[in-house]
């Protein structure tokens, strides 16, 4: 067999692998555009009359409120994390504080405590004292469970800062708010970013926490889709519409953060 | 006895003093910035743990509300005897096991094909990445309904397609359904680690050895194998430390039927329908223990590979 010939067959067989993989995206896509008797026929189609009944029925079921808690936890939680963990990094890596691994372990240690084993005592002191179902309290606690993997991955890009740099900036009389404000933060934006993002990815994906410390009121969107288990009936098209709408902010979000994914997922081990 | 120092000497003392000063201020202000970020993460996950150790030795039954009280180790021993551990413990092994394992298999696969030179290699890897993307309830969803479902799934479309017969997967393989559904999830995680990894490849090592007549095979073997180990590691571990605890296709999929029940749906179970807080508190702390040994053993390692990067 010739060379090329090789490449080529080799070209088909990975693309036929990547869509195998990416039909369950696809098709979830497909679906919440079909009419639901289409949806739920035994004999899967491609072609067929769009339709937008899914998402209308979706967002009759309150999925717009939904979103906006997802939005609002999301986002007050990866603000919360950035505010305790860029000082805490910048403490473990420009500034030294002592005893640096006793912290970082400490830090990587409560990544390894299953949420489980602390749910039940919050839920607890939360029902007693009237937090249950209150979105900000949602964000307060999704920002302290990432708060660990955000402080090792931003210590990482802190890492990458030329010491010359914040030393320079020392003998030039620039107090710890100027160095970190002017010096060192514009150099680690991207770093910023990625742990951002891993930050919203998770806190918005959430489901575990959500469906136990929301109930109404303070509910997010992957609880909400959680509730479509108990369907009755055809449901295929109004869920895969719902799916899509939900998942579409981290899809988008990831995809066009690309490089910033692997080493934030690695939690900054992978340059 | 300072009046007896020359001046010379008193200016070092001094500069002592000062430098002293300074740096116990710099520690000061250290500390202050990295206090914060301790104390808020020991407030909402530690200290809630203790309290999960107090709840463990109380009877404490949310449909009985008036018989609350101490009860010593009884929980322990009711998690211990009532032959619901074991199995849980075997099903969380099993199911992050395999999943591991074949997302590792599958992503190093298409970390290899999609390092090569593909058209439209960058949608590819687009595309590739999304079921890492996607919220893992709707997924689960996803999958439960459009695929797996006995009639109008597509698994059992593609099964009729081959002439095969169709099969009940929520019934008969429940087990293989997590399974599946995590490997789809975690194979776009291994593959980008795995393809950083094979990016990082010193070319000039590659070319030498294609020139020194080794094959495709040897050199990977030999060669981009052993490059790839550290970027394993980091894959396994941080796979397993998420899977372990996995919760949202069990609670959606199967509801921890099928040797699918792990050890977070049992305490969730036990807590939030059994409502028995006390022995949820018990298989909570036999949980955080289990994991504690697992993790020691994983942390060493995990701190290892990432401290290579090395201290300031």
């Amino acid at each position: 067999m010739s060379m090329k010939l090789k490449n080529t067959l080799i070209n088909v067989f990975t693309w036929v692998l990547v869509l195998i993989f990416f039909f369950p995206v696809l098709w979830m896509f497909v679906n919440g555009f079909k009419p639901e008797s289409v949806a739920s026929s035994v004999n899967p189609t491609f072609i067929f009359q769009p339709v937008t009944t899914g998402y209308d029925l979706a967002m009759q079921r309150g999925m717009g409120g939904f979103l906006r808690n997802s939005i609002v936890a999301s986002v007050s939680a990866t603000v919360i994390v950035m505010l305790f963990a860029i000082p805490g990094a910048y403490a473990l890596s420009i500034r030294k504080v002592k005893k640096v691994s006793n912290s970082l372990s400490f830090f990587i240690s409560t990544r390894f405590m299953p949420i489980a084993a602390s749910v039940l005592p919050l839920y607890m002191i939360l029902k007693t004292i009237g937090g249950l179902d209150n979105i900000w309290v949602l964000a307060i606690i999704y920002a302290a469970i990432n708060l660990p993997i955000s402080v090792w991955m931003l210590r990482s890009f802190f890492m990458e800062v030329p010491y010359e740099i914040v030393e320079a900036a020392r003998i030039d009389g620039a107090g710890l708010w100027r160095e970190m404000m002017r010096v060192v933060l514009p150099l680690v934006l991207p770093g910023i970013a990625a742990a951002a993002l891993i930050c919203f990815i998770f806190s918005w994906n959430e489901y575990f926490l959500a469906l136990l410390l929301t109930s109404d009121a303070a509910r997010t969107t992957p609880p909400f889709l959680g509730s479509f288990v108990d369907g009755r009936g055809q449901f295929l098209a109004v869920l895969s519409a719902a799916a899509t709408v939900a998942a579409l902010p981290v899809i988008a979000a990831g995809w066009i953060a690309q490089k910033q994914l692997v080493r934030g997922l690695s939690m900054g081990a992978i340059k | 006895m300072a009046t007896n120092l020359v001046p010379a000497e008193v200016d070092s003392v001094n500069f002592d003093l000062d430098r002293q000063r300074a740096e116990k201020k710099l520690a000061r202000t250290n500390r202050s910035l990295l206090l914060p970020a301790i104390i808020f993460a020991i407030l909402l996950t530690q200290i809630p743990f203790l309290v999960t150790i107090g709840f463990s030795s109380i009877r404490w039954n949310l449909l009985y509300p008036k018989q609350v009280g101490f009860t010593g180790l009884n929980n322990y021993i009711e998690v211990f005897t009532s032959g619901d551990l074991w199995p849980s413990i075997i099903a969380t092994v099993l199911i992050t096991a395999s999943s591991v394992i074949l997302s590792l298999l599958f992503g190093m696969l298409f970390a290899i094909l999609l390092d090569r030179k593909l058209p439209g290699r960058a949608i590819a890897r687009t595309l590739m990445i999304t079921p890492f993307l996607i919220m893992p309830a709707a997924a689960a969803l996803i999958w439960k309904y459009s695929m797996f479902d006995t009639n109008i799934g597509i698994m059992n479309w593609v099964f009729r397609l081959l002439g095969l017969p169709t099969i009940s997967w929520a019934t008969d393989f429940p087990l293989y359904m997590v399974i599946i559904v995590l490997t789809w999830q975690f194979t776009p995680f291994m593959m980008l680690i795995l393809l950083a990894g094979l990016q990082g490849q010193p070319k000039d090592v590659l070319e030498a050895a294609t020139v020194d007549g080794a094959g495709p095979w040897r050199t990977f073997t030999w060669i981009t194998l052993p490059h790839l180990r550290m970027y394993v590691e980091i894959g396994v571990l941080l796979g397993s430390v998420t899977i372990l605890q996995v919760f949202d296709p069990i609670a959606i999929m199967t509801k921890g039927t099928g040797g699918t029940k792990t050890l977070a749906y049992l305490l969730y179970e036990r807590a939030f329908i059994g409502l028995n807080v006390g022995e949820a508190a018990a298989y909570g702390v036999v949980v955080v223990v289990l994991t504690i040994i697992v993790a020691t053993i994983a942390l060493r390692t995990l701190f290892k590979v990432f401290m290579e990067g090395g201290e300031r």
